[in-house]
């Protein structure tokens, strides 16, 4: 039953990690831009929560209220200015950019937040949890994130198949000079599909903040890797895949951590080489014929 | 032809433009008049995708002034010249692979021709219609064959509400049967009053469908006439000396591979 438990605990983080990981990847589809600044993103929108709860007085819980509208528009405005810019002179210097976005980030939070950690305050919500049989524990906080999760990865795959702007997005993600010439503004829709993936990373910030404790550099350390392996474990391309990555990253680690406490992320970085040794295209995808 | 008050539909003046030292726009200049259809050949690497990437937008000319319906477009991108009015179609087809036929063309009906909601809906159900593709609508375009890919190529163009249409080599690689009704469908498009330039190997196409031709040969014309006249001209002969002017309907699939010069 313990490692049940660890499975169904791995099994609800890996709906966080799949909430990390969706606006990575929405990104690197439609764009082909790897933002290094992913993490960080997160953790700046925990802070924001926390800032807006200490001049609003909301509950944190209710802070995605103003932090994710706010998270979009700067996903908009930031691929229209500075990603855009980088993008009009190459690929690899959207790395450089977003490398040097994540390192100005993580200082700037040092420089004026100091390195301390914090956490979003939920009150007894954070230790809340029910019981199934005498070893099965399930935080009602996990279970919410969880759930929140799913329904947001459900949303934007709606989104994405039915909607005007999602079949533009497709359509730019598969050929940007073909969408033009069907009279599409590419960076109009970049901008689009940007305001998404920082919503969702918003999101996804604020969840962990109130599942754990956050600093300054837990954005690079951590977050952008458990997201980058969930993408990568799960396979580019489709949101299904990237919760199977999640679900499967989380898994993994929580079973490590049953083996030995000390081994919960070890055990997820050599699953994730595993997958790039035996199926480097992901879980789910289908190898592409070019 | 220009209409009384002197404003061409399309008006090239001076264009040029180079990759490196081959000139693939050597200070062309040309006019089009609303509803004309003209043919255009010419050798490999003659320059004749690049202009039409020229008058669309993917390229931009280091000088020289394109105006659509008297208005500069020559800054303009690709996709603000869709919304005035230029449809294009590449050589080698560019469906959106993973959506369905309908919704490649649905994109080119909301974004360019700029309707909404039910008017887009019919609006592309009509150009499917027309196209030939009414049966294919619900497939996803990656799983079409080659002549349903020109012929979605050719919708997608349409559906953008194109007051000038360019076809690239949109009968290259089809049987005789299928040019012939691609000719019909290009006749049909032109009895809307939409201007048409058509490059094509296949000249038999072309003769069959334009009245004016135009011989493009290291970014200049060497000849504009009528199809006879120009087929005639020594100048024009010369040019295709040893290459494809190819008479029969089922000329040799499109040699260009790629976006010339690109």
């Amino acid at each position: 039953m313990i490692w049940v438990n660890a499975v169904l605990q791995g099994v609800l983080l890996g709906g966080l990690y799949a909430l990390f990981a969706c606006g990575l990847s929405l990104m690197f589809g439609v764009m082909k831009v790897i933002n290094l600044a992913h993490g960080d993103l997160a953790v700046v929108a925990a802070y924001t929560a926390l800032g807006v709860v200490a001049v609003t007085h909301l509950p944190a819980v209710w802070s995605f209220v103003l932090v994710v509208p706010i998270f979009a528009a700067l996903g908009y405005v930031v691929q229209r200015t500075l990603i855009q810019a980088a993008l009009n002179r190459s690929v690899l210097t959207t790395l450089l950019v977003t490398f040097g976005l994540s390192v100005v980030i993580e200082n700037s939070l040092l420089q004026f937040l100091s390195a301390n950690s914090h956490s979003l305050n939920i009150g007894s919500l954070v230790s809340d949890s029910f019981s199934i049989g005498s070893q099965i524990t399930i935080a009602y906080l996990d279970l919410a994130i969880f759930v929140i999760a799913v329904a947001v990865l459900l949303g934007l795959q709606h989104f994405l198949s039915a909607t005007k702007h999602g079949r533009l997005i497709r359509a730019v993600a598969d050929d940007r000079e073909a969408a033009q010439l069907a009279g599409a503004d590419y960076r109009h829709i970049f901008g689009i599909a940007a305001a998404i993936a920082f919503a969702t990373v918003a999101f996804a910030g604020l969840a962990f903040g109130m599942y754990s404790s956050f600093d300054p550099t837990i954005g690079t350390d951590q977050l952008l890797l458990f997201a980058f392996e969930a993408v990568v474990i799960g396979g580019l391309g489709s949101l299904w895949g990237t919760l199977v990555g999640g679900i499967m990253l989380g898994v993994v680690q929580q079973v490590g951590a049953q083996v030995s406490s000390t081994d919960q992320i070890l055990a997820g970085q050599l699953f994730f080489l595993l997958v790039l040794v035996i199926r480097p295209q992901g879980i789910t995808s289908r190898r592409r014929t070019a | 032809m220009p209409d009384a008050a002197g404003t061409a539909l399309l008006e090239l003046s001076g264009v040029t433009k180079s990759f490196g030292r081959v000139v693939v726009a050597d200070n062309l200049s040309l006019r089009l008049g609303a509803g004309d259809i003209v043919g255009i050949v010419g050798p490999n690497g003659a320059g004749k995708t690049s202009l039409f990437g020229l008058i669309a937008g993917d390229l931009a000319p280091e000088s020289g002034v394109i105006r659509l319906g008297g208005a500069e477009v020559t800054r303009l991108d690709p996709a603000a010249r869709c919304r005035l009015g230029i449809g294009r179609t590449y050589q080698v087809p560019r469906p959106f692979g993973g959506m369905t036929v309908f919704e490649n063309v649905l994109v080119a009906v909301q974004q360019g021709a700029g309707l909404r909601r039910r008017a887009s809906y019919a609006a592309a159900v009509g150009v499917l219609d027309r196209t030939g593709l009414s049966g294919e609508a619900n497939s996803p375009a990656e799983r079409l064959g080659l002549l349903q890919r020109k012929r979605l190529e050719l919708a997608r163009a349409l559906a953008s509400g194109p007051r000038l249409l360019l076809l690239d080599e949109v009968a290259g690689g089809l049987t005789d049967l299928e040019v012939e009704q691609l000719i019909g469908v290009v006749r049909s498009i032109r009895t809307e009053g939409i201007a048409i330039i058509w490059i094509e190997h296949v000249v038999r196409a072309l003769t069959a469908a334009v009245e004016r031709l135009l011989c493009l040969a290291g970014g200049s014309f060497v000849g504009d006439g009528t199809p006879a006249a120009v087929l005639a001209d020594p100048a024009v002969r010369e040019v295709f000396l040893g290459t494809e002017v190819t008479t029969s309907l089922s000329g040799p699939p499109a040699a260009e591979s790629g976006r010339e010069g690109a």
